[in-house]
C-alpha cells in the first residue's frame, strides 16, 4: 500500500496515462512545487488552529481546514488527508485549482495581519501524501442493492459517485470521452494540474467499486430512460459546451481555448507553432489558454471588449498573467479574422466605448465607428465563455438560462433525475469545489431518496 | 554604554557572559576562539577522573518544528588527559589575563583527591575553582557530581575540603535534582564556599524515537536518563535562584551566585541578573549557534541598560528580587479583568475556546448588530467575505475571574490586556486574614460567610 508506483501502474496498466507524459519541459512545471517536509511543517505550525474557523465556512465544501493542518504539523498525514477528502472528494484537485484567494485563503484570520496560511498548499502536500501511495481511506458500506447511473465524470459525477458508493449503493460513472475526470483531467493546464492527478481521482472513486465505464454518451431521452429503467436514481454531471461561434468572418480560424488546453495536456503536437497570438476573452479559462501559448514562446495579446474593471478572471489570475508578460487591449473587439493561403495573419478590431449598464450592472460596449485596426498574429484563440448544455432540453429537463434547473436538493424536474456541477447554477459561480459540493447535496438527496426517508432535515450540519 | 564588568566573589570579568563547564569549554583552543567573541570568562570543562564518554550523546527536544528548545547529554566530565587541560589552562589565562577562567573539578570523595586537583588548579593560574555537585548521569553512580550535591553533608564535606586548602575563590555548582535548593546551598555555605552557580541540568529522558521505539539518544540499542538544558529549563532555574537569593541563611553569607540554565539571549541574561545573580553562564545556546551569539548578548544587555538608566551590572541585579512574595502574601483583594481590543483582534476565537472549555465561560461571541451568538455557520454561505461578517469575542467582565489564560492564549500582541479594575473587596493578603479569623481556613461555612460580606460570588 506504501509502493509509490501502484497507482500510476494501475493507470497505465489501463492506458489511461499519456504514453508522452507531457510536459517535461521545464516551462510547464506546476506553477507551485511541493512543499518539502519541512516547509509544510513550518507552515503548518504558523496555523493559528481557530475556532470555528473562517477558513471552514468560507470553503464551499467546508472542509474542516484547522484539523487537516493541525494533523500536518503532528505528522498524522494519513488523518489529514482523511480530514480533507472526507469533506471534499476531489481534495487533490481543488488543491491545485480552487481560487484560494477568495475562498479559504481570503477568509484566513492571518490577512489581518501578515500572509495567509497557504492552506491550499498544505492540502495538496496532505492529499498527494495519501494518493501518491494509494492509500485506501474509505470503505464502502454494505450493499444497500440500490443503483445508481452518474453520467459524466468530473467533479461532480465522481464527488457523488464517492459519497453514494460510501453509503453502499451500487453507482455505475459514465463517461463520453477517453479518459475520466472531465474538465479536471482536459480543461486544466498542466501548471495548476497534472493529468495523473486527476486520473488518481478516477482511480481512487473507482477504488471504492464504482463502475467506471468510458466511451458512453447520453444523446437523447431514449438514452436517459434507459437509464432510468436500469437504475433507481440518475445523476447528470453533463458540464458544459464547447465555446460558442463568435459570428464574425473568418470564424473557422478560430481555435477554441477549451480545445487549446486539452491539447496542451494530452496532445501537444496538435499545438499550433504559433509566434503572435491572439486570445479573445479575458476570463479565467483565456488566461490559462494565454499562458501555454506564452509558455510556448509566443508573443501573446489578449482582447477584451470591456476594461479591467469588467474582467471576470480573478485580480490574482490578471496579475499572474501581467507577470507571464501577457499584453492586454482593452475595449477591443475583434470583427474579423485575416487570413491568407489559409494562414492566419491579423485580426482586424474596432474600439469600444462602455455605454449604460445592463441588468448586470456592467456597462454595455458598443463599437466606435470608423475606429478599425489590425492587430497582426499567426494564431487565434477564442475563449469568450461556454455553451450552456443543449442535451438538457432533448432530455426533458427544465432548463432557464441555458442551465439545467435543479431545486435545493440537485433534483430536476424529473423523479429521480439529479444534476450538478457546471450544467446547473444553484450557487453562484462555476467551479470545481461548487461542482464536488453539488455531489454531495445529490449524494445526500439520492440517499435519502433511496432510503425511502424524506427528511426534511438539513444537508449538512455547521461545525462548531 | 553602560558598564558590563563583573566582580564576583574577586573573579573579575569585563562582562558578565560566561561559558559554563561544558563541551565549549572542553579546549584552549575553544576557550581562545570564545574569548576572541568577547565571551567574558569560560569554566572549562570539569577535569578530574579518567573516563571515557560514549556515543552517542545528545537528545534534542523540538517543538513545532522548533529545534533544539532543550539538550540531554549523558556526556561526561572531559575526557582528556588532566595534564593537557591543565597546561591549556594555564596558557589561556596567561594569554586572556582579563577574562575569568574557572576551573570546574569533580573527584572522588576524598581529601587527598581533592588536595591534589586544587593544588594543580593553583598553578595554572585560574581565577577561580568551581566544584561539580551536579552531573545527574554517569559520575554520580561513581559517587560524584549529583551523589554529592544531593546528600547536603558530602556537599559541605567535600566543598570543606576545597576551601580549607585553596586561596582561590570557590563556587558550588548545585544540582536541580532535589526537593529543596536550599538544603545544598545551606551545605556549601556552611562548607565555606565563596559562590554558588546553579543549576547544573535535570534529569530526563528525552524522547521515544516513533519509527524505531528506541529512547533517544540510542546508545547501541539502550537508553539512559540524561541531564536536560536549553530554553525550556529557565524557568526552573529562574525558580531556584529566586528561591536562593530570597533565602535568609543565604543573603546573610553574602554569597554571590551565578545564574544558568537556558540563557539563549540578552534578554534571558536580564532576567536572571534582575533576579540576583552576579553574572550568567551559557552552554546550550552556544552549541546551538556558535560563540558568536555573545555579540549581541552583549551589546543587547547594554543597550537596555542604557535605555533603563542602569550604568553597572550591580544596578541590575536583584531589582526584582522585592516582588518575590508567597502565596500567603498577596493581595485577595486585587481584581484584573481581561480586556479584548475589538481593532486588534483577527477572530481567531482561541480566547473564546480557552475560556469557555477550560476557564470561566465569561467571554461572548458578538455578532455585529451586538446579539451574542454562538458558534458555527451558514454552511449556504461560502467565500472569504464570511471573514468580514465573524462575530467578536468580547469579555463579560462581571464574571471574569483575571486568570489571564484567554491573554496568553491570544496570538496578537497586546490584544488581550490585564487590567487592573476597583475592587469592592477587602485588600487584605490569605496570611493576615486567616490571623484575624482562622476560622476561615478550616471552616466552609465561615469562607462562605466571609465571601456573603465581601460581596465575593464564585461564578
Amino acid at each position: 500500500m506504501t509502493d509509490h508506483s501502484l497507482v500510476d501502474d494501475a493507470l497505465s496498466a489501463r492506458n489511461l496515462l499519456p504514453s508522452t507524459p507531457f510536459p517535461s519541459d521545464p516551462r510547464f512545471a506546476p506553477t507551485y512545487p511541493p512543499l518539502s517536509a519541512h516547509e509544510a511543517t513550518v507552515e503548518a505550525n504558523r496555523c493559528l488552529y481557530c475556532y470555528d474557523a473562517p477558513c471552514i465556512q468560507a470553503c464551499p465544501t467546508h472542509i474542516d481546514i484547522p484539523t487537516f493542518i493541525r494533523k500536518i504539523a503532528t505528522d498524522n498525514l494519513r488523518g489529514s488527508a482523511r480530514t480533507i477528502l472526507e469533506a471534499n472528494f476531489l481534495g487533490g484537485t481543488c488543491a491545485r485549482v480552487c481560487p484560494v484567494e477568495e475562498l479559504c485563503e481570503g477568509a484566513c484570520v492571518l490577512n489581518a495581519q501578515e500572509k495567509p496560511i497557504a492552506i491550499g498548499r498544505l492540502q495538496r502536500h496532505a492529499v498527494d501524501h495519501a494518493q501518491e501511495r494509494g492509500l485506501q481511506l474509505f470503505q464502502p458500506a454494505a450493499p444497500t442493492g440500490r443503483r445508481v447511473a452518474v453520467v459524466g465524470s468530473g467533479p461532480a459525477g465522481i464527488s457523488v459517485s464517492a459519497e453514494l458508493a460510501k453509503l453502499g449503493h451500487s453507482v455505475t460513472l459514465l463517461e463520453k470521452r477517453e479518459l475520466g475526470g472531465g474538465l479536471s483531467t482536459y480543461g486544466i493546464i498542466v501548471l495548476r494540474e497534472p493529468v495523473e492527478v486527476s486520473l488518481r481521482e478516477v482511480e481512487a472513486v473507482r477504488a471504492l467499486g464504482v463502475d467506471v465505464q468510458t466511451g458512453y454518451e447520453l444523446t437523447d431521452q431514449a438514452g436517459l430512460n434507459a437509464l432510468l429503467a436500469d437504475h433507481d436514481a440518475v445523476f447528470l454531471g453533463l458540464g458544459l459546451g464547447a465555446v460558442p461561434a463568435m459570428g464574425i468572418p473568418g470564424e473557422e480560424h478560430l481555435l477554441d481555448g477549451l480545445t487549446y488546453i486539452e491539447h496542451s495536456k494530452l496532445h501537444p503536437e496538435l499545438l499550433p507553432q504559433a509566434q503572435q497570438v491572439v486570445v479573445i476573452g479575458a476570463g479565467n479559462t483565456a488566461i490559462d489558454a494565454a499562458t501555454i501559448a506564452r509558455r510556448r514562446g509566443a508573443d501573446v495579446t489578449m482582447l477584451y471588449r470591456r476594461t479591467e474593471a469588467e474582467m471576470t478572471a480573478y485580480r490574482h489570475e490578471y496579475e499572474f498573467a501581467l507577470s507571464e508578460g501577457i499584453g492586454y487591449r482593452f475595449l477591443t473587439q475583434p470583427v474579423r479574422v485575416l487570413s491568407e493561403g489559409g494562414r492566419v495573419t491579423g485580426v482586424e478590431c474596432v474600439k469600444m466605448v462602455l455605454g449604460v449598464p445592463d441588468p448586470g450592472g456592467r456597462p454595455t460596449p458598443r463599437p466606435l465607428p470608423g475606429s478599425e485596426f489590425t492587430v497582426p498574429c499567426d494564431a487565434v484563440i477564442k475563449a469568450i465563455g461556454q455553451e450552456k448544455p443543449s442535451l438538457a432540453i432533448a432530455l426533458g429537463l427544465d432548463v432557464a438560462g441555458g442551465y439545467i434547473v435543479v431545486n435545493e436538493t440537485m433534483q430536476t424536474n424529473l423523479p429521480r433525475v439529479y444534476a450538478g456541477g457546471d450544467c446547473v447554477r444553484l450557487r453562484g459561480s462555476a467551479s470545481t469545489v461548487m461542482a464536488v459540493q453539488d455531489g454531495k447535496y445529490a449524494a445526500a438527496a439520492i440517499h435519502r431518496q433511496l432510503s425511502g426517508m424524506f427528511s426534511s432535515e438539513s444537508l449538512e450540519t455547521a461545525h462548531g | 554604554m553602560a558598564d558590563l564588568s563583573v566582580n564576583f566573589a574577586g573573579i573579575r570579568a569585563p562582562n558578565p557572559f560566561w561559558l559554563a563547564s561544558a563541551p565549549p569549554t572542553n579546549s584552549g583552543a575553544q576557550i581562545h576562539r570564545a574569548f576572541e567573541h568577547g565571551w567574558g570568562g569560560a569554566v572549562w570543562k570539569t577535569i578530574g577522573a579518567p573516563v571515557l564518554n560514549i556515543s552517542n550523546r545528545y537528545g534534542g527536544l523540538s517543538i513545532a518544528g522548533q529545534r533544539l528548545l532543550a539538550i540531554n547529554n549523558v556526556e561526561l566530565i572531559s575526557d582528556r588527559p588532566l595534564d593537557v587541560n591543565l597546561r591549556e589552562i594555564a596558557e589561556i589565562k596567561r594569554l586572556w589575563p582579563d577574562r575569568a577562567v574557572i576551573v570546574s573539578a569533580m573527584v572522588d570523595a576524598s581529601p587527598e583527591a581533592w588536595r591534589e586537583i586544587v593544588m594543580q588548579i593553583e598553578d595554572t593560574g585560574a581565577d577561580g575553582i568551581e566544584l561539580n555537585y551536579g552531573c545527574p548521569q554517569g559520575m554520580s553512580e561513581r559517587g560524584m557530581g549529583a551523589a554529592v550535591g544531593q546528600v547536603p553533608e558530602m556537599c559541605e564535606l567535600n566543598t570543606h575540603w576545597v576551601t580549607s586548602i585553596t586561596r582561590l575563590p570557590v563556587i558550588v555548582k548545585l544540582t536541580p535534582n532535589v526537593t529543596r535548593i536550599t538544603e545544598p546551598a545551606h551545605a556549601a555555605i556552611a562548607g565555606g564556599a565563596n559562590a554558588l552557580s546553579l543549576i547544573n541540568t535535570i534529569n530526563s529522558v528525552m524522547s521515544v524515537d516513533l519509527d524505531t521505539l528506541q529512547i533517544t539518544p540510542n546508545i547501541g540499542g539502550r537508553g539512559t536518563h540524561g541531564g536536560y538544558a536549553g530554553p525550556a529549563v529557565k524557568p526552573i532555574a529562574l525558580n531556584m535562584l529566586t528561591e536562593l537569593l530570597t533565602d535568609t541563611q543565604v543573603l546573610k553569607s553574602g554569597v554571590p551566585v551565578c545564574g544558568m540554565g537556558g540563557i539563549v539571549t540578552w534578554k534571558d541574561a536580564a532576567e536572571f541578573l534582575l533576579l540576583g545573580a552576579g553574572a550568567v553562564q551559557v552552554c546550550t545556546a552556544a552549541m546551538h549557534y556558535g560563540y558568536r551569539i555573545v555579540e549581541d548578548m552583549i551589546d543587547g544587555l547594554g543597550n537596555w541598560m542604557d535605555d533603563k538608566g542602569f550604568a553597572t551590572i550591580a544596578d541590575v541585579s536583584g531589582r526584582a528580587l522585592p516582588q518575590v512574595s508567597t502565596f500567603g502574601e498577596l493581595d485577595l483583594g486585587y481584581q484584573a479583568v481581561a480586556r479584548i481590543d475589538p481593532d486588534k483582534c483577527i477572530q481567531c476565537n482561541l480566547c473564546y475556546v480557552a475560556c469557555n472549555d477550560t476557564a470561566h465561560q465569561c467571554i461572548d461571541l458578538v455578532a455585529g448588530n451586538g446579539a451574542r451568538v454562538n458558534p458555527g455557520y451558514d454552511v449556504r454561505v461560502n467565500g472569504k467575505a464570511v471573514a468580514d461578517t465573524r462575530p467578536i469575542p468580547v469579555v463579560r467582565e462581571p464574571d471574569c475571574v483575571g486568570c489571564a489564560l484567554c491573554a496568553n492564549v491570544c496570538p496578537v500582541d497586546g490584544c488581550i490586556t490585564m487590567v487592573s479594575v476597583p475592587s469592592t473587596q477587602q485588600n487584605i493578603c490569605w496570611d493576615a486574614l486567616t490571623a484575624q479569623r482562622p476560622e476561615i481556613a478550616t471552616s466552609w461555612d465561615a469562607m462562605m460567610a466571609y465571601r456573603a460580606e465581601q460581596g465575593i460570588e464564585i461564578h
